[in-house]
């Protein structure tokens, strides 16, 4: 029998505290769409995504109806293009980026992911073809998200691919500068990339998938925060089960939704990402929580002692409600989307140093933080380096997402509006780096690496 | 199957009539109410068997939160699985 308390809870997390599953998002694999002609696998491509994911919207929306639960965001990832690609020129890839959105758009997905290439060991023709089509490609369309991976703990970092992305990000800075730079927002590079990812910018299907497969990544600051608000002055012990029973229960309910959508699309079921993902919403902050533990403002000494606890307690929490746990897996630091984070930068307390040392310790990294505009492709490709060192040592994702908006300085910010929110412009240390980066090659692969 | 319809709101006279009406209408049958409040305002649970509905479940949740905004309350309706995943072990 169902108890009025649980009632009550579950229904005040949802409408009070912002509970909600960000995102059902179905991988497919395009594999089986390469053809030897560009316009062949542009048309394969589409009918593929269209047909998979034709249900995709109207399902995720019923379920949200029955259950009760919102599901924010219903998206499509793809493998990587520059595997399913085989083309001979950039060109060939924007027209590949144009298709995705097309497909996007005729099934109804806000963003699908997986303009991806894996270059963590070396770049073959085809990705260079493909890096150097991003930022022609994600100006040109509005709903594709692209990424890179540029090293993983197995194979080092290659610092080629670091410096092409730093210079990716400049020209789709400068690209899409009327619109605020905003093309920077759909490219993320990462080291120890995950291959099923739910989330966006990030999202692609990897090539140990299935067909088709549905992940779910769940959310819940606001849940949490009020978790930790109501413990109350107990110690780091309590507070650590405070949050691992209240991860345990929003996981519970991504892992239900997971397990409908699967069900009702016949699709197999992947993974839950167990990610603490903040919206500008207030009171869904992950800032919030950590200045709920006792900050007075996220960035303050402790901020990355508190962060490690909660993205600890919160993997401790989600891992067994879920049968399958993947992709990220842990509290995301987007700026822009994190209204705590906003005003944190804004107060001057949150520093991009002190975020990089963030990143160290929970699931990912230097995330939506707008920058100078006049920052040079060669520092943002040292700040990537910096990240996928972060990544590669330690054995986990690390990614980064920065936006140089064009024209813009300290003291200005930029505004996206919806999910993506907006930014203060936040100082970079500008001292050179450029010969560092122009060595180029690869930086070797540590030697805890070596396990065989 | 079962559902849980939550009512939350200002008190007026006849919410559970509105409400068993529906329930009625659609083929849902009543197990248990109970009330209770939370913060500052009224809320009020029936559990409900959706086996017999003769409408689609979605549809029913629809009508009867329209029936709420007719007469100024929250009205949802939401499958019991939602509250055993996430309090039940």
């Amino acid at each position: 029998m169902l108890n009025t308390k649980d009632i009550l809870e579950t229904i005040n997390m949802i409408r009070e505290e912002h509970l909600d599953v960000r995102t059902i998002t179905m991988g497919i694999s395009l594999l089986d769409c390469q053809t030897g002609d560009n316009k062949e696998t542009c048309r394969k491509i589409y009918d593929k995504i269209t047909k998979r994911a034709e249900k995709l919207v109207e399902t995720g929306c019923n379920i949200e109806k029955e259950y009760g639960i919102p599901i924010i965001n219903k998206r499509v990832s793809v493998t990587p293009v520059s595997l399913v690609g085989g083309s001979r020129s950039a060109d060939d890839y924007v027209e590949i980026a144009k298709t995705l959105d097309k497909a996007a758009e005729t099934v109804g997905v806000n963003f699908l992911g997986g303009f991806s290439a894996l270059v963590h060991k070396g770049i073959t023709a085809n990705d260079k073809c493909m890096l150097e089509s991003i930022p022609e490609a994600l100006s040109q369309t509005s709903k594709v998200c692209s990424s890179v991976n540029v090293g993983t703990t197995r194979s080092g970092i290659n610092m080629d691919a670091v410096k092409i992305c730093g210079e990716n990000i400049k020209k789709l800075a400068y690209l899409t500068k009327d619109d605020q730079s905003i093309g920077c927002a759909k490219f993320v590079v990462f080291a120890n990339v995950p291959e099923d990812n739910p989330f966006m910018a990030g999202a692609f299907h990897g090539v140990g998938e299935p067909e088709t497969v549905i992940n779910v990544g769940v959310s819940g600051p606001g849940v949490v925060r009020s978790a930790v608000e109501r413990a109350g002055e107990c110690d780091f012990s309590a507070l650590a089960d405070v949050i691992k029973k209240t991860a345990f229960k929003v996981t519970r309910m991504g892992q239900l939704v997971a397990g409908v959508a699967s069900e009702r699309l016949g699709v197999p079921f992947g993974i839950v990402d167990l990610s603490l993902a903040p919206t500008p919403a207030v009171g869904d902050s992950v800032a919030h929580i950590l200045e709920a533990m006792g900050l007075e403002s996220c960035g303050a000494p402790g901020t990355t002692a508190a962060l490690a606890m909660l993205n600890d307690a919160v993997k401790k929490g989600g891992s067994m409600a879920s049968s399958h746990v993947g992709g990220l897996s842990g509290a995301f630091i987007p700026v822009s989307e994190d209204q705590g984070m906003i005003d944190a930068v804004t107060r001057g307390s949150l520093t991009i140093e002190k975020l990089e040392a963030m990143t160290c310790v929970c699931s990912v990294g230097l995330d939506m933080i707008a920058i100078p505009g006049d920052t040079s492709a060669e520092t943002i490709s040292g700040i990537i380096a910096d990240e996928a060192a972060i990544g590669m040592i330690n054995n986990k994702t690390t990614a980064v997402r920065l936006i140089p908006a064009y024209g813009k300085n300290i003291g200005d910010s930029i505004e996206f509006g919806g999910l993506l929110g907006y930014a203060p412009i936040i100082p970079v240390n500008n001292y050179s780096c450029k010969k560092f980066i122009e060595r180029g090659g690869r930086i070797p692969a540590p030697i805890h690496s070596y396990k065989n | 199957m079962k559902a849980v319809i939550t009512v939350t709101g200002k008190d007026t006279t006849g919410i559970i009539a509105k409400v068993s009406a529906k329930c009625a209408e659609r083929g849902a049958n009543i197990i248990d109410i109970t009330q209770s409040v939370l913060k500052d305002y009224f809320a009020m649970m029936m559990l409900v068997e959706i086996d017999g509905l003769n409408v689609k479940f979605g549809d029913f949740v629809d009508e009867l939160k329209t029936v709420g905004e007719e007469n100024g309350l929250f009205i949802q309706a939401m499958h019991e699985d939602i509250f055993n995943s996430m309090h039940r072990i």
